[in-house]
């Protein structure tokens, strides 16, 4: 590590979209640790970085210069050693770039694994080798796929400890294997309830395993020759292959966006201007599409698009545009542009959902749904069913019960019609759930049918 | 994904941002430094509701001890956009005896500017402050959220962050609480520069290599001038110099450079074997959670 400081980072000349991975871990797995060893193996750790490693790990009495201090940044994360909130880290390979959302391990803090699950492409998942798929793996396993993490990656660590054994690798890959087959049977519906529409996308899991020693970065960054049993990529080999969660949605359903703002000047220079502002949700919004605006059913023509880089002919998912609408139509904040095929409306919904709330779900509760660009009130239909994370199974409807961290398939009554469209994008599906009491974020979830 | 596709998705991703928190606040407010972060964040915010005026005000705290550089650069883009600005001074809080500022040598008024900040929020009822903030900055910084609650006091509670899910943002509060919002949180030192070259932004000329009166102090160097007092063991010298951050004259280091254009900052930036913070930032070298202490009490 002496050479750290001559190193410069490593310039990304990638021509894939950058990949959000999320990893998580029960406590000890090693994931800071590998999270230290990726970014100082990709040079994207500078000296002054570096050096304030070494010292904390020096005043923490530690021979080595301890990399899981690299990503937890708080107080009280060094002070207990663990990692209570997401940590963003970037960095880049010759061939991508990355964003890396460091998630906590600890129960007590697996809101914040949610956080990190929401967003990514794929979740990394740590597994000590010693102790195998323990309660906290299956439950962010289960987590990842409930808010739509299309790829998950186990990484079976410590094999060092194990004196790289394939025994004990298989041991664990199998007891994974095992566990995500159950919980993709339960995500695509349950048995007796499962309608056609009643299936999460977007597709199922892709699930890679892999054996690997972050403590001496065997087959983080390189192979290892320590492990000549196992002929696949190494860990960054593989994150660098693999696809973004919105590539793998089928854009046939037609685009989408919620219209966040109207932005109507009413100046000299403009004084007719009126343009819907919204962030393309899903597919590809093109000039001259035919649009029904939602839920109005009202339609329309696009007459122009506009980005922040000028006038454009087709804006796909993610574009933050200005959307000119033909003739005199009448849209607000919250409503849906869209093209193609209409969505469902409905207002009798079903859900997946991670309760996150300090306080459990109450049964008379009244709570408000956030989707969108809309907030609207929400009802608890009076039975939900609960992910079992001891086998990925749903358990039978039972009354209305959620505490911090369960995870349950459940209906909601809503104030308003919502687009429900089970295989369409996180931006299209995901939701808030808001306690307009505490204002607090109880739960979160992806719309399902 | 090329360079002009990446700095795309985060130009759009801030102005979502932008856009979201503006639709669900009353009275929003952008915290501006003349630093290149909050020019950048200033430019995505006027991109984010055009054609029309930006619907709020600038907001800047005045520490007193300001590089006159960068007041003038202020003042000048102020007149060119015809923005609102409030001017929040860190001078008239130690003059109400709302803060006392520190004495001697090392003297920073970076704390003090917390308290002028927050009374300035409370004064003119804004209820969210967006930030030029970067997760890539510094540790603490890297664990907020992109929407960050703040109490009554003005205080961050790492442990109690709101989750952020879907890019859905909670924006309720009750009265006397405020968001601070960070429409740049996934930017890098060098997406903002490469942005700022995309653009063609003007930055104060601190920020490029010139010649410059300065003192060495805990290996740093120092801009020579009133408001920071030396020990008879700093002597002045000249030398070449530029500004990777822009604050607060007494707590901002300048590095030796011969960066004298964006593409010679550029080329620096990608070559740098230290943090902006690390290189340039006093404050954040008092404790291994300087960051940290100073977002639990309000700073930016």
């Amino acid at each position: 590590m002496q050479d750290a400081d001559t190193r410069p980072p490593v310039e990304a000349t990638d021509t894939l979209a950058p990949l959000r991975v999320a990893t998580a871990g029960s406590v000890d797995d090693g994931k800071s640790t590998l999270i230290g060893r990726l970014l100082y193996d990709c040079r994207a750790l500078l000296s002054d970085q570096l050096a304030q490693v070494e010292r904390a790990s020096r005043r923490r009495g530690l021979g080595h210069a301890d990399l899981a201090l690299v990503t937890d940044g708080l107080r009280a994360e060094r002070e207990q050693g663990i990692t209570i909130d997401v940590a963003f880290r970037y960095f880049a390979t010759a061939r991508r770039r990355f964003v890396l959302a460091d998630a906590p391990g600890h129960v007590e803090y697996t809101r914040n694994m949610a956080v990190a699950a929401s967003q990514a492409d794929a979740a990394v998942v740590l597994v000590d080798v010693r102790h195998g798929v323990v309660e906290q793996t299956r439950r962010h396993l289960t987590l990842a796929r409930l808010l739509g993490v299309p790829t998950v990656v186990v990484a079976v660590n410590k094999m060092d400890r194990v004196g790289f054994s394939l025994e004990a690798f298989a041991r664990v890959r199998d007891e994974a294997t095992r566990f995500s087959a159950a919980l993709e049977r339960s995500l695509a519906g349950p048995e007796g309830r499962g309608s056609p529409a009643a299936s999460s996308g977007p597709g199922p899991v892709a699930l890679h395993v892999l054996p690997l020693s972050a403590l001496d970065g065997d087959n983080v960054v390189t192979p290892s020759p320590r492990l000549p049993w196992y002929d696949g990529p190494a860990l960054l080999a593989l994150l660098e292959e693999l696809p973004v969660a919105d590539a793998l949605v089928a854009s046939g359903d037609g685009a989408r966006l919620a219209v966040q703002w109207v932005i109507r000047p009413q100046s000299d220079a403009h004084p007719d201007y009126r343009g819907y502002a919204g962030r393309v949700a899903a597919g590809v919004l093109a000039a001259g599409d035919a649009v029904t605006i939602l839920p109005s059913g009202v339609r329309s023509v696009v007459r122009a698009l506009d980005t922040a880089r000028g006038p454009v002919a087709r804006a796909p998912a993610g574009t933050s545009v200005v959307v000119h609408l033909a003739g005199d139509v009448d849209a607000s904040r919250g409503d849906w542009i869209t093209t193609g095929r209409a969505p469902l409306e409905r207002a009798q919904v079903t859900a997946d959902l991670a309760w996150l709330g300090d306080r459990p779900l109450a049964a008379r509760g009244r709570y408000l749904l956030k989707h969108g660009a809309r907030t609207v009130p929400v009802r608890f239909a009076p039975e939900l069913a609960r992910y079992d994370i001891a086998t990925g199974r749903l358990a039978p409807p039972g009354p209305l019960a959620l505490t911090k961290n369960e995870l349950a398939l459940v209906g909601l009554e809503v104030g308003a019609p919502l687009p429900v469209e089970p295989a369409s994008t996180r931006a299209v599906r995901g939701f808030l759930l808001l306690d307009p009491a505490t204002h607090d974020t109880v739960a979160a979830g992806l719309l399902r049918g | 994904m090329s360079s002009d596709a990446h700095l795309a998705t985060l130009e759009d991703e801030a102005i979502h941002v932008l856009r979201e928190v503006v639709a669900e606040r009353e009275r929003p407010a952008l915290l501006f430094s003349a630093g290149k972060d909050s020019i950048v964040l200033l430019h995505l915010a006027q991109k984010a509701f055009a054609p029309a005026r930006l619907p709020f005000p600038i907001l800047h705290v005045d520490t007193g001890h300001n590089f006159p550089e960068a007041l003038a650069f202020r003042d000048a883009l102020v007149a060119r956009l015809g923005l609102e600005l409030i001017v929040a001074s860190v001078e008239q809080s130690i003059a109400e005896g709302r803060v006392v500022d520190e004495e001697g040598p090392g003297a920073s008024r970076n704390r003090l500017q917390t308290v002028t900040l927050l009374d300035a929020l409370g004064a003119h009822g804004i209820d969210v402050a967006f930030g030029g903030g970067r997760r890539d900055e510094d540790r603490a910084r890297a664990k907020e959220r992109v929407v960050s609650f703040r109490d009554t006091l003005g205080q961050w509670d790492p442990k109690r962050q709101r989750p952020e899910l879907f890019g859905l943002y909670n924006c309720a509060l009750r009265r006397g609480e405020h968001l601070r919002a960070f429409p740049l949180s996934n930017f890098t030192e060098l997406d903002v520069w490469e942005y700022v070259r995309r653009e063609a932004l003007p930055v104060p000329s601190l920020y490029f290599a010139h010649e410059r009166a300065v003192f060495a102090r805990d290996g740093m160097l120092y801009a020579a001038s009133d408001v920071v007092s030396r020990r008879p063991s700093e002597p002045v010298f000249r030398a070449e110099v530029r500004f990777r951050t822009v604050g607060d004259m007494s707590c901002t280091g300048a590095v030796r450079s011969r960066a004298r254009d964006l593409d010679a900052v550029l080329r620096e930036v990608r070559e740098a074997t230290l943090t902006e913070r690390g290189a340039t930032r006093a404050d954040d070298r008092v404790t291994e959670a300087a960051m940290e202490d100073r977002k639990r009490e309000g700073y930016f």
